[in-house]
């Protein structure tokens, strides 16, 4: 039952992006085309995922048996960043397509505060190891799901006339916030 | 900006330098928060705690002991006047809350009443859930005074007598729930 | 290099929240006050100027290849410092500032400036531009704290002046992104005019 709970509130009621405001940069980045927004969500589950399993195990086993858990901050950091030098090793080899069109923002990853925060948050909120997993995977979703609602509705306002200084960044945001005030209205399920 | 030839030896042993150097800076700085932090930590509590029981002169936490129920563990801080107990402050939370943990100070008399309740910690909806806090609402003064032997401690909806914040039946729930772990502690407690 | 200039284009021409979208998940997630707002930024402008200073004084001794996780370790180091600092003797901001302060590691404008510029230009440069993004980071912050904070709870710096709840939605979530797609609105016209 708890992990139902876990993947609904990870996905709709606190979304990642849409109410915990992270992973904002590639959001207004990437999202003009559905298919790169595909390609970056694959990218980032699979980083989110794993970085939360390594990390999960470096914070249990490593750093508070050995009381440095003040070195969580760049121990974490290291490990996302590793992960992803593998992860653009790995697409340059399996798919160099999909890694052309993701461009800069494969290593951008690194800093994407999503993958960080949601590995962070998994210590903090005590889960065990496969509840760790479960909500990693549930937040990566809810990333996916935030970046497709929004590439489709980009693609839609490039064709509308829209003033001159709303164009391009300021109507998205203001979009997001529409879109932020939509996914609210779960706020009721659990 | 390649001044140092990338060879494999370099980058390892780089990195290495690095490394060490910022994790001693760390080690020393973390030792010369440690007591700052710890401090800051007490200090906290301390508050919380002159604000839910009455006057006292001891320091509670340095009495401070453990009580297990449910598989959790507990905090109770005694506090006296010259030996004698004025009311035990209990640290309880709930995992029931909207949005995460909420952590609760309790305070109880002597005679199993509670004198008050102020909130540790919350990531509640504000305008909403966040209405648990003093500061917001008066929903927290409804639980002064009252007695848990013979009140109910359960929002209206659960058959309880506690009016719930409006439009945050869930985290007016957590609260109670976070108080009814706080008494079943207490008394177990008492049976000692 | 004109370091008058060099320090300017971080307030204005290139501001790191409105002109180069840098920075966005600490802007969106801690602006609910000024308070709050100005604290995250002058602890990003710690992070920022030290970590500028510290990469352009080892820039010379670090292999190109590595140069990224270097930048990284170094970032971080100064993001605990901050961190355990602020713990010891500013634990009320800390606790409000929360998830964002481990958070600054990531944030795009401080290893931008070390990768873009530090690791490329002098001492001084490299000072002033971590004052200047810095400080351009703080105003945004300080600018979408102070709306999101009257608007939302009819106070600023903490002192109501206005009784009652104030429109709570900016406060949440959606009142971020709306704050925020409008001042970057504002800032594009203030930008074209004096370009």
């Amino acid at each position: 039952m708890n992990y139902i709970i876990i993947i609904i509130s990870a996905i709709f009621v606190n979304n990642i992006v849409l109410a915990k405001f992270l992973g904002v940069c590639p959001f207004i980045g990437v999202s003009n085309r559905v298919e790169t927004a595909i390609g970056m969500t694959g990218a980032v589950t699979f980083v989110m995922v794993i970085a939360t399993i390594v990390t999960y195990l470096l914070q249990h086993y490593i750093l508070i048996p050995f009381g440095i858990s003040f070195m969580q901050t760049i121990t974490f950091i290291l490990v996302i960043a590793a992960l992803v030098q593998m992860v653009e090793i790995m697409l340059k080899k399996l798919s160099p397509i999909l890694y052309q069109a993701l461009g800069i923002f494969l290593p951008l990853i690194t800093t994407n505060c999503a993958v960080l925060g949601v590995a962070i948050l998994a210590v903090q909120n005590d889960y065990n190891l496969i509840e760790s997993v479960v909500f990693s995977i549930a937040n990566a979703i809810g990333f996916g799901m935030a970046l497709l609602l929004f590439s489709g509705i980009r693609v839609q306002l490039e064709l509308v006339d829209v003033p001159e200084p709303m164009k391009g960044v300021p109507i998205a945001f203001l979009v997001a916030g529409l879109l932020a005030m939509a996914f609210m209205g779960f706020a009721g399920i659990v | 900006m390649a001044k140092k030839e990338s060879a494999f030896a370099n980058m390892v042993f780089t990195l290495f330098v690095i490394t060490l150097t910022a994790s001693t800076a760390l080690g020393f700085v973390y030792e010369f928060t440690k007591a700052p932090i710890t401090a800051a930590k007490q200090a906290v509590k301390m508050k919380a705690i002159n604000e839910v029981l009455p006057e006292f002169t001891n320091l509670p936490h340095e009495e401070v002991y453990k009580i297990a129920i449910d598989n959790d563990t507990l905090y109770f801080y005694p506090a006296r006047e010259n030996r004698r107990l004025v009311g035990t402050a209990i640290e309880t939370f709930t995992n029931k809350g909207f949005s995460g943990n909420i952590k609760l100070m309790v305070g109880i008399l002597p005679d199993g009443s509670i004198n008050d309740i102020v909130v540790l910690e919350h990531k509640e909806t504000p305008g909403l859930g966040d209405k648990m806090s003093k500061s917001k609402s008066d929903f927290s003064l409804q639980f002064q005074g009252i007695n848990p032997e013979n009140f109910n401690i359960n929002v209206r909806n659960d058959g309880g007598d506690i009016d719930a914040i409006t439009a945050s039946t869930i985290s007016s729930r957590a609260y109670c729930d976070a108080v009814n772990r706080a008494y079943k502690a207490y008394l177990k407690g008492r049976e000692k | 290099m004109n370091q008058w200039k060099n320090f300017n284009k971080g307030i204005f021409r290139e501001n790191a929240v409105f002109v180069l979208y840098l920075g966005l998940c600490p802007t969106l997630g801690v602006t609910t006050s000024v308070i709050n707002g100005v604290g995250m930024g002058l602890a990003t402008t710690f992070v920022l100027l030290m970590s500028n200073i510290v990469v352009t004084l080892v820039k010379n001794f670090i292999p190109d290849k590595v140069r990224i996780p270097s930048f990284i370790v170094i970032i971080a180091s100064f993001v605990t410092i901050v961190e355990l600092l602020m713990q010891a003797y500013l634990p009320g901001l800390f606790d409000e500032l929360g998830l964002f302060i481990p958070l600054i590691v990531v944030n795009c404008l401080v290893l931008g400036r070390a990768e873009a510029f530090a690791s490329k230009n002098s001492f001084t440069s490299s000072v002033v531009d971590g004052l200047s993004m810095g400080l351009g980071f703080t105003m945004a912050l300080f600018f979408l704290g102070g709306v999101r904070e009257i608007l939302g709870s009819g106070s600023f710096l903490g002192f109501k002046f206005i009784p009652g709840d104030g429109i709570l939605l900016f406060i949440l979530a959606p009142g971020a992104f709306i704050a925020l797609g409008y001042l970057i609105m504002i800032m594009n016209k203030i930008n074209k005019k004096t370009a």
